[in-house]
């Protein structure tokens, strides 16, 4: 069987998903980052590999996420893209037409709107974090909740409460307030869920057109109380695609297979790499005021990439041998 | 007297060039870094914009180098920072910074008000000899355009990974080190030498987007998390709204001097989406949208420092001329973050869209042409 790699090590979770030719996801996995992305995707490329047949090729292999340079020095990526185009490339393949994205995940969330199943326009939230999953979190465990009961416990409400959603916050505390009241938990759960839609749709939504087919991906697509306010406030219906929590390292499989089919090897080093020797260091190089934190990765002991200062000395020490990767 | 002023971009190359040419002594802060920020976050008010912050780091770190008087621009419109030049001095007199400053704004009443204040820095010299010195720093700014010109063209097409920043820090090094207009002319001469010599592959597809915005950010690298160079890295050629030399034309020369790009043009494009002067280059911003769609550039990033009044005025119109003309448009908006992963995942982002979107219309023109062909 031959197939293809899809890699998103994001700040939350690390996704990795095996595609078939006929694009279809044969594998997924989704797990947590914990800070501690190289780890994290040596565990999974070990579980990855174990339930897929000995005689798999892999043909391509695709990263994305925050940590997309570092998984891609790592394994040997064909492609190395950012999550919004991975994310809009996948939402095509499973709902075509989708005009737009909905994308909210562990510390960020992002609007994608697409028209003639091309990016036309898109946004991440900025300095505020309120309306992400790591917020939803926070509230369902001081409520007591754990977060799979989040989305059925909402949708018994009758009369949802209104909560401030600006600011996470003003959230908390005006939830804290409704609570001392006496208002009923599903009452509240659902409220936040409106508020965090406001919230979103005001933010990371603002000035947009937001047309059907709309499509609701992200760790936090799993909350049904979200899709329901979603779908109140805009009208519209919302699809959840079958791989919602994994959408970005499916984009990211179908971008190496793109890359590979005009007519590249894949740079894919092998599961093996997940038995190898990976270490990262840091050092605060003192050319300058600016004194930058470079970071270095090695593998097996020899330095394989750097990144992170300023004026590019050390990526470039590199960079005439190595891929340029930052 | 050790005369020394902000940092912005490269105009330190033309001030420092126009007051030695007078013979005064400068004292010029490092470089904006992390510790100029640190400083001017930490004695700067919260809710004032970057520039007065590293401003005001500026001014310490210029400071210690032994500088006594600060000159600073200031000005009168609706942009808060007609008053910075005050209120960084009195921050810094609070801090026991024992500094003189003369402000060059536009006088209130009479011409003499800017005159004797211009006297304060240039003491008896002759107001030819200063005419003179002003000649030559608009010369240098000149030079320093030149070079960065031809440092957009080539870094998106540059075949080794930083030879274009190498070169282009040379020829700056050289139009700085020059101390007659005879050797700035061959400063000039010899940095275009060096930008040309850069190997690069002409035949490379580049996308072209235009950075528009405030003209700090727009022009001091650690503001805009050296933009310029990513999106460089990422096959983009460049164009900034605003030059040093145009700036110098427009507001000290009053437009005097004729044929060279002008931000004017950017005010008459503006209309019917704003008609009003709204602060700092708010209209601009909005005008030159029209200008770089006409021009055939792909996308336009505008850019800011958070807070900055007449800018967000120019956000919330620029999603209507962007689809007027129908040219992609992003905004980033820079604090005191200096990471720089969350705006290199942007700049990605919305080169991939300009890229699909470019060859989306290439696939069409093609289609076009072949049925052309058939009929």
């Amino acid at each position: 069987m031959t197939g293809y790699l899809g890699i998103d090590v994001g700040s939350v979770s690390t996704n990795i998903v095996f595609m078939n030719e006929e694009e279809q996801v044969l594998e997924s996995l989704y797990l947590r980052t914990q800070g501690q992305p190289i780890k994290t995707l040596q565990k999974g490329l070990k579980t990855l590999v174990r339930s897929l047949p000995v005689s798999t090729v892999i043909k391509g292999v695709g990263t994305t996420g925050s940590a997309r340079h570092l998984s891609a020095v790592m394994v040997g990526a064909d492609v190395v893209k950012n999550e919004i185009t991975a994310h809009a490339v996948a939402a095509t393949q499973q709902v075509p037409g989708v005009q737009t994205v909905l994308e909210i995940g562990g510390q960020d969330s992002k609007i994608i709107i697409l028209r003639d199943g091309v990016v036309s326009d898109f946004a991440m939230n900025t300095v505020c974090a309120a309306g992400t999953g790591s917020f939803l979190d926070q509230q369902a465990s001081r409520l007591g909740i754990t977060i799979e009961e989040f989305g059925p416990q909402s949708l018994k409400t009758k009369t949802p409460v209104r909560i401030a959603g600006r600011c996470a916050v003003f959230a908390e505390s005006d939830m804290i307030h409704k609570q001392q009241m006496g208002f009923e938990l599903p009452d509240i759960l659902a409220g936040l869920c409106e508020a965090l839609v406001r919230n979103y749709l005001n933010n990371v939504g603002k000035g947009k057109e937001i047309l059907g087919p709309a499509v609701f991906q992200g760790g936090v697509a799993a909350n049904i109380g979200m899709r329901k306010a979603f779908e109140k406030e805009l009208g519209l219906e919302v699809n959840i695609p079958e791989h919602y929590n994994v959408m970005g390292a499916l984009g990211s499989a179908l971008l190496a297979k793109e890359a590979v089919t005009k007519g590249n090897k894949t740079l894919f080093k092998g599961f093996s790499v997940a038995e190898m020797d990976f270490n990262s260091g840091s050092f605060e190089c003192s050319g300058c005021p600016n004194l930058c934190e470079v970071i270095e990765i090695s593998e097996e002991g020899t330095i394989i990439a750097r990144w992170g200062d300023r004026c590019g000395k050390w990526s470039n020490a590199l960079a005439s041998e190595q891929v340029q990767i930052s | 007297m050790k005369v020394t002023f902000p940092h912005m971009g490269n105009l330190y190359i033309c001030v420092k060039g126009m007051l030695e040419y007078l013979g005064i002594e400068v004292t010029m802060p490092p470089k904006t870094s992390k510790r100029t920020l640190t400083l001017g976050s930490k004695y700067g008010p919260e809710f004032a914009c970057m520039p007065l912050k590293l401003n005001l780091g500026n001014f310490i770190e210029a400071s210690e180098l032994g500088a006594e008087t600060i000159m600073m621009a200031g000005g009168c419109g609706p942009c808060r920072f007609g008053y910075y030049a005050q209120v960084e001095h009195s921050i810094l007199q609070d801090l026991g910074y024992d500094y003189d400053i003369v402000v060059l704004e536009p006088p209130d009443k009479s011409i003499t008000e800017l005159t004797s204040r211009v006297r304060q820095i240039t003491g008896k010299k002759s107001w030819w000899k200063v005419i003179q010195s002003i000649r030559y720093g608009y010369l240098k700014s000149r030079a320093v355009d030149t070079v960065e010109l031809l440092s957009f063209k080539t870094r998106p097409r540059e075949l080794l990974t930083g030879e274009t920043d190498r070169a282009l820090n040379q020829a700056l090094k050289e139009i700085d080190r020059a101390q007659t207009v005879e050797e700035l002319k061959l400063a000039e001469a010899r940095g275009s030498e060096m930008m040309q010599d850069v190997a690069v592959d002409s035949n490379r597809r580049v996308i072209k987007i235009a950075l528009i915005g405030e003209i700090f950010t727009l022009l001091e690298p650690f503001a805009n998390l050296n933009i310029e160079r990513h999106l460089g890295r990422l096959g983009v050629e460049v164009d900034r709204s605003i030059y040093l030399s145009e700036w110098i034309n427009d507001h000290l020369f009053m437009g005097l001097l004729k044929g060279i790009r002008s931000t004017k043009e950017y005010c008459r494009n503006a209309s019917p989406y704003l008609n009003h002067f709204v602060g700092g280059h708010g209209l601009e911003t909005v005008g030159s949208v029209p200008v770089y769609a006409k021009q055939g550039y792909d996308g336009v990033i505008q850019l800011f420092p958070f807070t900055c009044m007449p800018e967000i005025v120019a956000e919330s119109l620029l999603p209507k001329v962007s689809a007027a003309y129908n040219i992609p448009l992003m905004t980033l908006i820079t604090d005191e973050h200096t990471g720089e992963a969350g705006m290199i995942t942007r700049l990605e982002a919305f080169v991939d869209l300009l890229e699909r979107k470019q060859y989306q219309n290439y696939q069409g023109a093609r289609s076009q042409e072949l049925e052309v062909r058939m009929s």
